[in-house]
């Protein structure tokens, strides 16, 4: 309770209702942070909402859109000057992983997922970027995923649109070198959240939404340009992207 | 075949005895909730916290239990009033970290209204339970500290219920156990005190007679409970410890809210390290640590004073692989020295020791509960390493004794009592059985509610 209102900081979140996003707004909210919120489904945005006004966000703005509709890409990034100013954090942690095996055959299954896991926050970033470079600070933070590290057949859609915008981050990152404008690219590992309810979880690889919340922060406030997390994914991301190609291929994982 | 359900695990409660296979959901918003329950199909219900039940009322074997910790979000707190409205799934600890302590207009600080001895349960959690905690005497029972709350039930409705709405479904979900419909969020009033930090005492009492002696002078302590050295047989028959606090008026020092558990117990040992030697040690040791005067007088965080238990992760894993049995009983004011006695005796006499025996004097605030636990009288909480038919066989004649005196058994706690033993402890359970969701039941409710349990999921399949 100490840190009670030490940190008002801005914050924009696209995907809020995601629970890395929603673990992550919480550590701020403690600081006295401000928010404005982007997600679909009106109900849980409120609940959220209200939850961080309690644990102490200074101000909680909302918006409900669905981010892979390019319309209403205008009235969202209106409201969040009006609510906002020019935010001094933007989250973006929105995607959909999918059951891959499904998709792998769906022509239009694969189109959905590239154009949420990519395109859209691609257009969003694109959209920002002008409005922290006008500003001359903030920081873009963007969660992809080691899936993107190398094409694996369990999920490589997905995994190309996260390692597609993982390259976009890289290059928005270069493109600001120099200014004080940060670009953090987020590589979480497996997280226990209602995203991977299929999967049988329990395994030493998974991590809880609060772990990858508080690597974020962390992360985010050291300026850092690329986290794993937890941290051992960097580790075997290596490893991964190391493999020749004939012993990656008679390895099923 | 596909589930609809993701998962299929193994899930134990806190005693270890018990582990069954369920399916597993946990929504993230009341409308998941709903959409969970409409597809459950033929399978039985069960809400599910953090599974700090120690027997079978948090277990629904084959069944769905719907994990509850994905709504766990704090919805709009006054400070002026003290009033709360939290969804279910939030944990003691993370009210203990966010509105505990804020100020009240009175000068002093919001604290939770009743304490159990551990911070992680949710808040549903509490209310099924309907927990107490060492300032019963005053406070009463959890349930009296809700204002109100939503119960979701399997036909999809979602009924608003308060003492002056849907009157009888909240007595009925108060202390039920999970089994009247899934609690969405609910209103709880805390209580203003005076400070985070308590002045405590620590008195050795020789014998039963000075328990009780110690109990009635203590009228001034909002929390009191003792530890008793179940060993000791004969004359030092319920010596032990008695422990009383009291918040501290005056102290602006800031008490930091507990994080996560320092300790823990990562592994099963192969074998429990809590043994008739062990046992023996550690009950003198805390019958003597306070030294010739037997007595200790010491300004304590609430953490430390509330939570001592809370600080090794996970220690029920030091019963070892077999687990270990609770059991807790109250017994009514009248005849409660004598019973208490008789329970004692009983338990000294088989050389099945309880490492923690805890006693309590209950007050005569009313639980708002159809099946709450709490009476006017005393408590005795115990636990057993599970060593098969000889611990059932002990606490089976302690079943007795507790029913001669017209007591009960708390089902928090029980993973064993006969249903003749539930019925006669809770003498309004037939009312509570009307209360029940169809689609909802759990391990223990089949047991002690026996055919008409049965006959209720058969109707609703």
């Amino acid at each position: 309770m100490s840190e009670r209102g030490r940190d008002p900081r801005r914050v924009a979140i696209f995907g809020a209702s995601s629970a890395i996003a929603e673990a992550t707004a919480r550590l701020w909210a403690v600081r006295g942070a401000r928010f404005f919120l982007v997600a679909r489904d009106a109900d849980r945005l409120g609940r959220i909402a209200a939850d961080l006004e309690v644990r102490g966000a200074g101000a909680v703005a909302t918006f409900t859109a669905d981010l892979d509709d390019a319309t209403a890409l205008g009235p969202m990034l209106a409201a969040m000057d009006a609510a906002l100013e020019t935010p001094d954090v933007v989250l973006v942690a929105f995607g959909t992983l999918g059951d891959q095996a499904a998709i792998a055959r769906d022509p239009e299954a694969v189109r959905r997922t590239l154009v949420t896991n990519f395109v859209s926050p691609a257009v969003l970033l694109t959209a920002l970027a002008p409005r922290l470079e006008a500003a001359g600070r903030g920081c873009l933070a963007v969660v992809t995923s080691v899936a993107g590290d190398r094409g694996r057949a369990a999920n490589y859609v997905y995994g190309a649109a996260k390692g597609g915008l993982s390259t976009f981050l890289e290059g928005l990152r270069h493109r600001f070198a120099g200014t004080a404008v940060a670009v953090l690219d987020i590589r979480p590992g497996p997280v226990d959240t209602p995203m991977t309810a299929h999967f049988a979880k329990g395994g030493p690889l998974w991590a809880t939404p609060e772990t990858v919340a508080a690597d974020i922060a962390r992360a985010i406030d050291r300026r850092r340009s690329l986290l794993y997390t937890p941290w051992f994914w960097r580790w075997i991301m290596l490893v991964i992207r190391l493999l020749p190609e004939p012993i990656f291929h008679r390895l099923r994982f | 075949m596909v589930s609809l359900f993701g998962e299929s695990r193994a899930h134990t409660a806190w005693g270890r005895v018990h582990r069954f296979v369920h399916r597993i959901v946990r929504p993230t918003s009341p409308a998941a909730a709903r959409g969970a329950l409409a597809r459950r199909g033929q399978l039985a219900v069960l809400p599910y916290g953090l599974g700090r039940s120690y027997g079978d009322s948090c277990l629904n074997p084959d069944g769905l239990l719907v994990e509850t910790r994905g709504l766990d979000r704090l919805l709009a707190f006054d400070p002026a009033s003290g009033l709360l409205r939290c969804e279910a799934g939030v944990t003691l600890a993370e009210l203990l970290g966010t509105v505990v302590g804020q100020p009240a207009p009175d000068g002093g600080v919001w604290f939770l209204p009743v304490s159990p001895g551990t911070r992680f349960v949710t808040v549903g959690g509490a209310i099924a339970n309907d927990v107490h905690g060492k300032n019963h005497e005053r406070a009463g029972s959890f349930g009296r500290h809700v204002r109100a709350f939503g119960l979701l039930r399997s036909d999809g409705r979602i009924l608003r219920c308060a003492p002056e709405e849907n009157a009888e479904l909240f007595a009925a979900t108060i202390g039920g156990l999970g089994l009247t419909g899934l609690i969405l969020e609910a209103e709880l009033q805390l209580a203003s005190v005076p400070s985070l930090r308590l002045e405590t005492e620590d008195i050795r009492f020789a014998d039963l007679e000075g328990f009780y002696r110690l109990a009635a002078e203590s009228k001034d302590w909002a929390y009191t409970v003792a530890w008793v050295d179940c060993l000791a047989r004969g004359r030092a028959l319920g010596r032990g410890v008695f422990s009383r606090a009291r918040h501290l008026a005056g102290s602006r020092e800031d008490v930091r809210p507990p994080g996560p558990p320092r300790l823990s117990i990562p592994l099963d040992p192969p074998c429990s390290p809590l043994n008739p030697l062990s046992l023996r040690l550690f009950n003198a040791l805390l019958f003597h640590r306070l030294g010739p005067g037997g007595r200790r007088s010491a300004i304590r965080p609430y953490p430390a004073v509330f939570y001592p238990l809370d600080s090794i992760g996970a220690w029920n894993r030091l019963y070892g692989p077999r687990g270990f049995w609770q059991y807790q009983c109250v017994v009514p004011a009248d005849g409660a020295p004598r019973t208490i006695a008789r329970l004692l005796e009983t338990i000294a006499g088989s050389g099945e020791g309880s490492f923690l025996a805890v006693l309590k004097t209950m007050g005569d605030v009313p639980s708002p509960g159809l099946l709450s636990f709490p009476m006017a009288g005393t408590t005795l909480a115990l636990d057993f390493p599970n060593r098969g038919a000889a611990t059932l066989e002990l606490l089976a004649r302690l079943d007795r004794i507790v029913l001669e005196a017209g007591g009960r058994l708390y089902p928090a706690k029980d993973g064993r009592m006969p249903a003749d033993m539930f019925r006669a402890g809770y003498p309004n359970w037939q009312r509570f059985a009307e209360r029940v969701d169809p689609a909802f039941s759990s391990a223990f409710w089949c047991r002690v509610a026996g055919t008409e349990a049965a006959a209720r999921i058969a109707r609703a399949a």
